[in-house]
Formats: structure tokens, C-alpha cells, sequence
């Protein structure tokens, strides 16, 4: 185990484990955006700034993937660190200036208003979703685009991600709830990335429960489980 | 690009990986853009991902996904061009073409980009018309110089 | 072409070489690096073959096609060896006229020559030349001696003499000790000592090792690096190969930016002639060092020339830079050890060992040793690359060297390091070029870029030129970066469209605190110096754009307006044809006039008129 200190107090990590997650796990409050416990951290939105001291220097860093190292003092709410993660939120609240999540976020850290322009977008660019579509669900249908201010994330010409199995894991790890999913009686949308596939009914109950294509996908991908496994939902299998 | 070229463009660079950039650009050599077909056949024959090729492709400036016209008018935006008066030299290209960077010409004749810095600074303003340099440039010559074209394309018709 | 087996043999091969030259022997060298080809000088090679052949002398002169020389302001340059005389500005018609009467007849072409517009002196001798007379060119020098597509020519003047040096007289921690006591820094910007690098490297666990030469130059304006790649490849990539050997390394990569066919070209030529003679593969020179390298070419992305974005390219991926705190020293390329330098930085290498610690370090200050090139751009006479001492001043640069400013202009500032650096106002341009002594002044070395900038350039607009390439060359990942300079861009553009108000200039020093302390890699952290730097020199014309409204150097367009002043106007109607906006009118004979409401400000008319009629206010 690896020890060091966080706001004076002690704390243990693993080799491996990043500050961010060590902190949280011992309910240390660090805003963060961009970081989930099953992805990579990736250190793009910034808001986990902290002051880490390593021997003589101390540093501002993101705390998502620096990794825990022993003796190392790490300081969540010094004036650095405020002043920073507050122009950080005035810049998030500046772009996706409809979004909820990022209101309320700003609100807890006392930003209210933004001295810059209004964008009403309503992607941070945080990369959970492309992330997980690469890492978790193995598919990677979408990807970034384009580079500095014109920067997004999309499917290739921005239209209809042909490997997209449609398993809506995007939609659940953003974080500005941007990505929606819409179900018909036949299919399955998920909006953002104008992609809809035909969800196939179940053999059994008739309901519909997955798309036809993610299903073949999963065909592809496994090995000894019998066809007829995939003509029921999981509720009737 | 027929598929026989490019596996043979593949084959030049050993189905490396790495080597996509450089692939991407040889064929974009060959084709003036990079065709969605083309680029759907290379993600299959080198098992890259197609939104990672689409990612490459969108973050680099060499790379167009549109087709482009016979004549890139590529005007250097570097600080010395800059200083000595590029930006009014690009703003007059734009008036005088009718199309923003990027765009081409409704003739397909020019497509206009910029480059940050061809490292030729002693003849700024500079602007490149395929791979012919015009230096000095100001607001001025810039019709000038684009009625030439016209005219050897007009010839040629 | 054999290869060649040991060290003795290389030698002898280098004599071999040497004996069928004579030194004495007339040779025309002419220029011909992408500046010079710009201006034809292409064509200009062909008239000399032509001439030579037509007058059967083929056989007993020398034609040498060189690399840039540095002059680019006048090129093509032609140099008549021995005599040193240097003609510029020749065009292919002139090749006939200088065969015949200077080589020939040893007659002068006096309309060829330069002359001092000091002194209005024509001036003979290449190294009496005001622009050549002040530099200390021990590396871009050599341009001029060699073909750089022929490596024969490298090997006339001592080349892979330091390389041989080292394979059989050095260990690799000697080396690495030579190169710490040389203090020698990078030149690509960072100045980060390059002997402590390599020992990093050398020293980091595991068995493969790489090296890189970063040849991407992505910092507008500086081209330094395409001169020595272009003029002499082989002297970087011998830098390279001594580097390897001292931190242990079998393989290397190049990676130039795509907008630099030309290097890309001659670097080629040259590993494969290092290939065919054995200097580069398995067992170089049978001593056991083997070695070998690949260029990798940029796709056109500034951000690429920050080292970990420039690794993840040579990977085959976008260039996203990653955190700093895991050193590419020890985990670079496919994460194995890595050691990356500039150019320059490599091209510095032989000569440290050929000529020793003693010699080097006499060169320079403290704590910046041996020189620097710069390219000398912008608002000035003789722009070219230049390469000096450190420790010059820069006033000594732009006026000596540089020939001042052109069309009665007045300094106002000089701005190095490119988007990462700063203005040096036109009051502290006595400052000697040092690492540390540009960055006590709000810049930094950079990799060379040297813009002169004069009283009719707006430093506000300067700043709104360097964040408007920033916001588009930021990779994109990070908030404060990619959202932090957008914005800063946005409120200087308003700036210099009137539109600015009371607490922009403090909102810009807060948003470049956030943006300098909290971003990923050095393009975001030092993305804000441009702007803090003008704000700390020229914080009245910031001043002067928001509360008056006013460009004082007549440049923002929307805070500007043209006029014509009638006792200088001719009424020759050429601004009146050129106008693209129809704004002009004027009969015959009568001064004309420019209606402000239908004027563009383009510039057009003041390109055109010779009789400088048009006013700015």
C-alpha cells in the first residue's frame, strides 16, 4: 500500500490507482467531468486541478491520472487551485450554457455567471463516449474530429456510424446528457449519431428488446452458445 | 483510386501501422482528396478502425475530405507574411474567387487554403498556386495573377 | 558504390577524394534551396550548364548547386570560388555574361554586385557583405561548401570525421560527458541542457532505445531548420548517429513536416548514400554499432512539434500531446526510452566533438554556449537566415546584420519564440540573445524565429494574429486550452474592431493565469506570452483601441479610414483600376477621391500608387 496525504490527512492507495479515485473513495470532494472509474483517465476537461507536493516542488495537476505515490502531499482547495477550477467552470458554462448539469455543477462552485459569450452547445468534449465505445464495448463506432475550436466527436462524416451496435453506453456515460436514445415499436435511435437500427422481437413474449445488428455483433464475438439464444429476451430465456 | 493501386500503395509501406499518415497522403497525392470509398477499403485492408482514419484524417491540415479543384491557392499565414500584410492578400483572394478557405470554385478551377509558414519568408506576402510560388504579393496583383490561370485554362478548353 | 568496411578505409576514401580536388579550381556555386527555386533558380542552373558546355568548359570548372545560404532577401545567390565574389539577384539570362567575363576573362559584373545602401559601395567579396561580414557561421557555413545530395562533398569538409572519433576512441558515457561540459541546450525552444538529456535516456531501464530529430518547425516565420536539412542533411543525421551511440540506441526517426518537400527530399538522397556505403545499418564501420533510421513525415499540425504529440504521429495517431509527468526519456516512441532534439540541436554535434569542449565553450555566454541561427524576417532590409554568436545583441542583429528597417520604417519591436514567445520592444533591443536573458524580458529563445516588427505594425492585431493560429492549432482536448484560447481570441478580435470595453485587458490576464497554470502541454501553457507580452510593452495602443477607438498604427480596418491627399496625387487613375470595391473616383487631371462608405480598406490602392498618396488615420 501506498501512503500519502490529502488535505493533512492520511490516505492509502494502491500501485496502479490514480489521486482522483483514492480521494473520492475517501469522500474528498474533486469536481471532475471527464473520469470514470472503468475508462482510462484521459485529463481533459481540467476540473480535477490539484496542488501536489512531490519532495521540494509542488505542482497544479489533474488528479485523474497522477498516479499515487508515497509521501506526496496533495491539496484540493487552495487559492490555486479555486481560482483555476473557476475559470474552468466559467469556460464550461460559457459553452453549454442550456445544459443543467453544467449550471449546477458551476453553482456548487460558485460560479454563476460567465463574462464570455454564449454558445449553447451542449458537448464538453470529455471523450467518456468514444471512450467507451473503444475501451468497455470494443466496437469503436465513433471517434474525435477535427482539432482546437472546431473539435467534435462523431462518426465518420459526422453521419450513421456503421459499426455502431446501438447498445446506448454513450448515452449512459456522458455527462451533459447530450446523447439521446429514442425507441419506437421497431427501432432503435440513438440520436446524436443518426443511427438507427431495427430492433428485433423476442420468439417468445413478442416484445422487442435488442437491436438486430448488436445482436449479430455478439454472434460474431462469442463462441458455443446455441442460435436459438438469440431468439429470446433475456427476461424469457 | 482502383483497389489494385492501393494494395499496392499498402504494400509500399509493409501494412504498417504507423505508416498511415504517409499513407493518406500518397494517395491524396493521386486522387487531390481522400474518396470515402478508398478510405472505407484501406481501414479494411490494414484493420484500422474507420473513425480512427476519419480522426487522422480531419486532424491534420494536408488532409481534404472534399475533392478539390486543379489549382490550390495556398496563401502563407506565417507572422512575417503576416506583418507584411497577408491577411489583406488572403481577404482580396476570397473577393476575388467568391469562396471562403476551403471551399472551391464553382468551375472546379481553384480551391483556396491557407498554410501556416512554407518557410520562404524573404518573398512575403506569399501565395502558392499549385506548386508555382508568387511572392510580394499584395492586394493588388492578386486579380492579376488569378486572370493567368483563367486564361491557360480557357485556352486549353 | 562498396561499402566501407573500417574506419582506415574511410579515411582513405576521404584522401582518395580530396586528391582529385583542387582547391584552386574555379567553381560557380549557386543557390538553389526552396527560397531560390522560388525565384527560378532552377532555370538559372540550367543556363550555366549551358554555358559551360557551349564554351567548353565543363570539364574545368566546378558547378556546384548548394543549399541556401542564408541571403535570402537576394537570391538566387551565385559564389565564384576561389575569389570568393559573391553575385546576387542573377537571373538565368545573366549565367552566359558571368562564364564569359568572370570566369573567363576574370572580369567584374558590376550591376550583380551588392551594394551597401550605407555606403553605396559595391562590395566584391561574399564575407564583406555587412549581412555576412557580423555572423559566426560554424554550422550553416558549410551550406556553401557541399552539394548536399552528394555526401562526397561531406566528406571534402572532415564529414563523419567526429563520428569515426567516436566509434573508436569514446565510450558512450565519455560522450555524454563531452556534450554535459559543452553546455550545450536545445535549440528548438526549451533550452533544455542536452548532455543531462541523454544521460536521462541512457540511463532509463529497458533494452531498446530510440532516437528522434524533430524537424516539424511548426513556429511561423522561422525556417531555420529547413535551411540545414535542405544544405546539409548529413551533418544532423551524424548527430544523430553520435547520439545514438551514446545513449545506446539502434534505431531513429526524423520527422519533418510535410510542408518541407525539398528537406524531406535531400534527407532522403542522403540515408540512402549513408546505406550503400555501410554507415548506416548493421555493424557501421565494424565496430559493432549498428544503427538505422526512418523519416516520418508531419501531416501539416503545429502541435506536432511538441514531443509527445510528435511521437503519438510517428505512432500513426493524431497528435494529442499527454501528461508531462512521465518523461519521454523513459517512456517516448511505443513506450520504450526516448531521446528527442531539434535540428540544430543534432547539427551542433559534430563540431563539439571535432573541435572540443575548450573551443565550443569560448563560444557565447555562461550560460548559453555556441551560436544560434535565426531567421531574420519581417519588417527588414536583408531577411535571411543568420547565424551568431550567443551573447549578440539583437539591435546588432536587425541593424548590422539586418540592415535596418526598409521604407523609412522605426522599430518597434522584435518578437521571438515564436506563438510561445514574445515582443522585445524597440527600448530594450539591446539585450544580448540569450535563454535566459529572453526569458527575463516576458519571451524566450524559441527556435529562432526573429520578426521585425516597425511603427505600422499594430501589436494589438499581433496579438489577435497569434491566437487565431493557436485556437485552430490546439489539439482541441483540453478546457482551458481549446475554450480558453478561443475566448482570449474573441476579446482581442473585439478589440480590434472597436468593440472592446473597460476590464478586457484584466479578463485577458486572468484568463491567460488559468490557461498558463492549468493546460496539458507547452502549446497551451504558453499560448497566452504573445498577448501578456504586448500588454506589458504596449499596453497604451490595448488602451488606445478600447477606450478611443483608435489603431495608432493604422492597421485594425474598423477602426480606420483612407483618404487621399490631394497635393500628392498625380490623378494617374491606378488605384482608381485596382479598387475591388469601386470606392475611387476621379476624372483627368483631378485629384481623386476615396469614398469611405464603399471602401474596404484592402490596400490595394496603396500598393499601386507610386506617389504615396494614400493616407491611413
Amino acid at each position: 500500500m501506498i501512503k500519502f496525504t490529502i488535505n493533512g490527512y492520511e490516505v492509502e492507495g494502491e500501485k496502479g490507482q490514480n489521486v482522483l479515485q483514492v480521494a473520492l473513495d475517501n469522500g474528498f470532494d474533486i469536481p471532475h467531468l471527464c473520469y470514470h472509474e472503468a475508462l482510462e483517465p484521459y485529463g481533459a476537461c481540467r476540473l480535477c486541478l490539484v496542488e501536489i507536493s512531490n519532495g521540494k516542488r509542488t505542482r497544479l495537476t489533474t488528479s485523474c491520472n497522477y498516479p499515487v505515490m508515497e509521501g506526496i502531499s496533495v491539496q484540493t482547495d487552495t487559492e490555486k487551485v479555486t481560482r483555476a477550477r473557476s475559470m474552468i467552470l466559467e469556460l464550461l458554462l460559457a459553452r453549454c450554457s442550456d445544459s443543467s448539469a453544467i449550471i449546477e455543477l458551476a453553482e456548487k462552485y460558485g460560479v454563476t455567471e460567465t463574462r464570455f459569450e454564449l454558445d449553447h452547445d451542449d458537448c464538453i468534449l470529455c471523450g467518456l463516449c468514444e471512450r467507451v465505445c473503444r475501451e468497455v464495448v470494443g466496437v469503436e463506432a465513433i471517434s474525435f474530429l477535427g482539432r482546437g475550436s472546431a473539435r467534435k466527436v462523431g462518426p465518420p462524416l459526422e453521419i450513421n456510424p456503421k459499426t455502431c451496435i446501438g447498445c446506448g453506453a454513450c448515452v449512459y456515460v456522458c455527462p451533459t446528457d447530450c446523447i439521446k436514445m429514442e425507441e419506437s415499436e421497431k427501432d432503435r435511435t440513438i440520436v446524436r449519431w443518426g443511427r438507427t437500427l431495427p430492433m428485433k422481437t423476442c420468439k417468445v413474449c413478442g416484445n422487442t428488446y435488442a437491436p438486430w445488428f448488436q445482436l449479430e455483433y455478439f454472434k460474431q464475438i462469442t463462441e458455443g452458445i446455441p442460435k436459438d439464444f438469440w431468439d429470446k429476451c433475456p427476461d424469457c430465456r | 483510386m482502383e483497389q489494385k493501386a492501393i494494395d499496392r500503395l499498402l504494400k509500399k509501406h509493409n501494412h504498417e501501422q504507423s505508416a498511415i499518415i504517409a499513407i493518406l497522403q500518397d494517395l491524396q497525392g493521386e486522387e487531390n482528396y481522400l474518396p470515402e470509398k478508398d478510405l472505407e477499403y484501406i481501414s479494411e485492408k490494414m484493420s484500422i478502425p474507420l473513425p480512427k482514419i476519419y480522426r487522422i484524417a480531419t486532424f491534420y491540415n494536408a488532409f481534404s475530405l472534399k475533392p478539390r479543384g486543379k489549382h490550390l491557392v495556398n496563401v502563407c499565414m506565417g507572422t512575417a507574411c503576416h506583418v507584411r500584410g497577408g491577411e489583406k492578400v488572403l481577404d482580396r483572394l476570397k473577393m476575388e474567387l467568391g469562396i471562403e478557405v476551403g471551399e472551391m470554385t464553382k468551375d472546379g478551377l481553384f480551391t483556396l487554403e491557407t498554410v501556416n509558414c512554407l518557410g520562404a519568408c524573404a518573398l512575403g506576402p506569399i501565395v502558392m498556386v499549385g506548386d508555382d510560388y508568387h511572392g510580394q504579393m499584395t492586394s493588388a496583383k492578386v486579380r492579376s495573377t488569378i486572370q493567368k490561370y483563367k486564361k491557360v485554362a480557357k485556352g486549353k478548353k | 558504390m562498396k561499402k566501407i568496411l573500417d574506419p582506415r578505409e574511410l579515411e582513405k576514401f576521404r584522401a582518395q577524394i580530396l586528391e582529385k580536388r583542387d582547391p584552386k579550381r574555379p567553381c560557380i556555386a549557386v543557390t538553389s534551396g526552396t527560397s531560390a527555386k522560388a525565384y527560378g533558380s532552377e532555370k538559372l542552373v540550367e543556363a550555366f550548364r549551358t554555358a559551360l558546355k557551349a564554351h567548353r568548359l565543363s570539364r574545368k570548372i566546378d558547378l556546384r548547386v548548394t543549399g541556401g545560404q542564408g541571403f535570402d532577401e537576394r537570391e538566387p545567390l551565385v559564389i565564384i570560388h576561389p575569389r570568393n565574389i559573391l553575385y546576387q539577384r542573377v537571373d538565368p539570362k545573366d549565367a552566359e555574361e558571368i562564364v564569359t567575363e568572370t570566369i573567363q576573362k576574370d572580369k567584374i559584373i558590376e550591376r550583380l554586385l551588392f551594394v551597401d545602401p550605407k555606403t553605396g559601395e559595391k562590395i566584391l567579396n561574399r564575407d564583406d557583405i555587412p549581412f555576412y561580414k557580423g555572423q559566426m557561421p560554424i554550422i550553416f557555413g558549410d551550406n556553401g561548401k557541399i552539394d548536399p545530395t552528394n555526401i562526397e562533398d561531406y566528406l571534402a569538409i572532415g564529414g563523419y570525421f567526429a563520428l569515426v572519433k567516436v566509434l573508436t576512441e569514446k565510450t558512450p558515457e565519455g560522450v555524454i560527458d563531452i556534450i554535459k561540459r559543452s553546455g550545450l541546450r536545445g535549440r528548438g525552444g526549451g533550452g533544455f541542457p542536452t548532455g543531462m538529456k541523454w544521460e536521462s535516456c541512457r540511463n532509463a531501464p529497458g533494452e531498446k532505445r530510440y532516437v528522434v530529430c524533430n524537424a516539424d518547425e511548426g513556429d511561423p516565420g522561422a525556417y531555420m531548420d529547413r535551411g540545414l536539412l535542405e544544405g546539409n542533411p548529413h551533418r544532423v543525421l551524424e548527430g544523430m548517429m553520435i547520439g545514438a551511440f551514446a545513449i545506446g540506441s539502434d534505431e531513429g526517426y526524423l520527422y519533418v513536416r510535410y510542408e518541407y518537400p525539398l528537406a524531406n527530399e535531400h534527407i532522403q538522397i542522403a540515408i540512402k548514400q549513408l546505406r550503400q556505403y555501410g554507415l548506416l545499418g548493421e555493424n557501421i564501420l565494424g565496430t559493432g554499432f549498428t544503427f538505422d533510421l526512418k523519416v516520418s513525415r508531419g501531416g501539416g499540425a503545429f502541435v506536432c512539434g511538441e514531443s509527445t504529440a510528435l511521437m503519438a504521429s510517428i505512432e500513426g495517431n493524431a497528435g494529442e500531446p499527454r501528461a508531462k509527468h512521465i518523461h519521454t526519456v523513459e517512456s517516448g516512441l511505443w513506450d520504450k526510452p526516448t531521446n528527442l532534439n531539434n535540428v540544430e540541436t543534432w547539427a551542433n554535434v559534430p563540431l563539439i566533438i571535432h573541435k572540443g569542449v575548450d573551443w565550443y565553450t569560448g563560444i557565447g555566454t555562461e550560460n548559453s554556449k555556441g551560436t544560434k541561427i535565426f531567421s531574420l524576417v519581417g519588417k527588414v532590409n536583408n531577411t535571411g537566415l543568420v547565424e551568431v554568436p550567443m551573447g549578440m545583441t539583437i539591435k546588432e542583429i536587425v541593424d548590422d546584420i539586418g540592415g535596418g528597417i526598409p521604407e523609412n520604417g522605426t522599430l518597434k519591436a522584435v518578437q521571438t519564440g515564436g506563438p510561445s514567445g514574445g515582443c522585445i520592444p524597440a527600448s530594450l533591443i539591446d539585450i544580448s540573445v540569450d535563454f535566459d536573458k529572453l526569458t527575463e524580458v516576458g519571451s524566450m529563445m524559441g527556435s529562432g524565429g526573429m520578426i521585425v516588427m516597425d511603427d505600422k505594425t499594430c501589436m494589438v492585431d499581433i496579438a489577435r494574429y497569434f491566437l487565431n493560429f493557436l485556437k485552430d492549432e490546439s489539439c482541441g482536448k483540453c478546457t482551458t486550452c481549446r475554450d480558453g484560447i478561443r475566448r482570449m481570441y474573441e476579446v482581442v478580435d473585439a478589440i480590434t474592431r472597436g468593440k472592446g470595453k473597460e476590464g478586457d485587458i484584466e479578463l485577458l490576464e486572468e484568463l491567460s493565469w488559468v490557461i498558463s497554470e492549468a493546460s496539458l502541454c507547452a502549446l497551451g501553457s504558453t499560448a497566452p506570452n504573445p498577448v501578456l507580452s504586448t500588454i506589458r510593452y504596449f499596453r497604451d495602443e490595448y488602451e488606445a483601441h478600447i477606450r478611443d477607438k483608435k489603431c495608432p498604427a493604422g492597421v485594425c480596418k474598423a477602426l480606420i479610414t483612407y483618404s487621399i491627399d490631394k497635393k500628392k496625387c498625380t490623378a494617374c487613375g491606378k488605384c482608381k483600376k485596382v479598387c475591388p470595391s469601386d470606392a475611387i473616383t476621379g476624372k483627368k487631371k483631378v485629384p481623386h477621391k476615396i469614398d469611405s462608405k464603399k471602401c474596404i480598406r484592402c490596400g490595394a490602392c496603396i500598393a499601386e500608387c507610386k506617389f504615396d498618396a494614400v493616407r491611413i488615420r
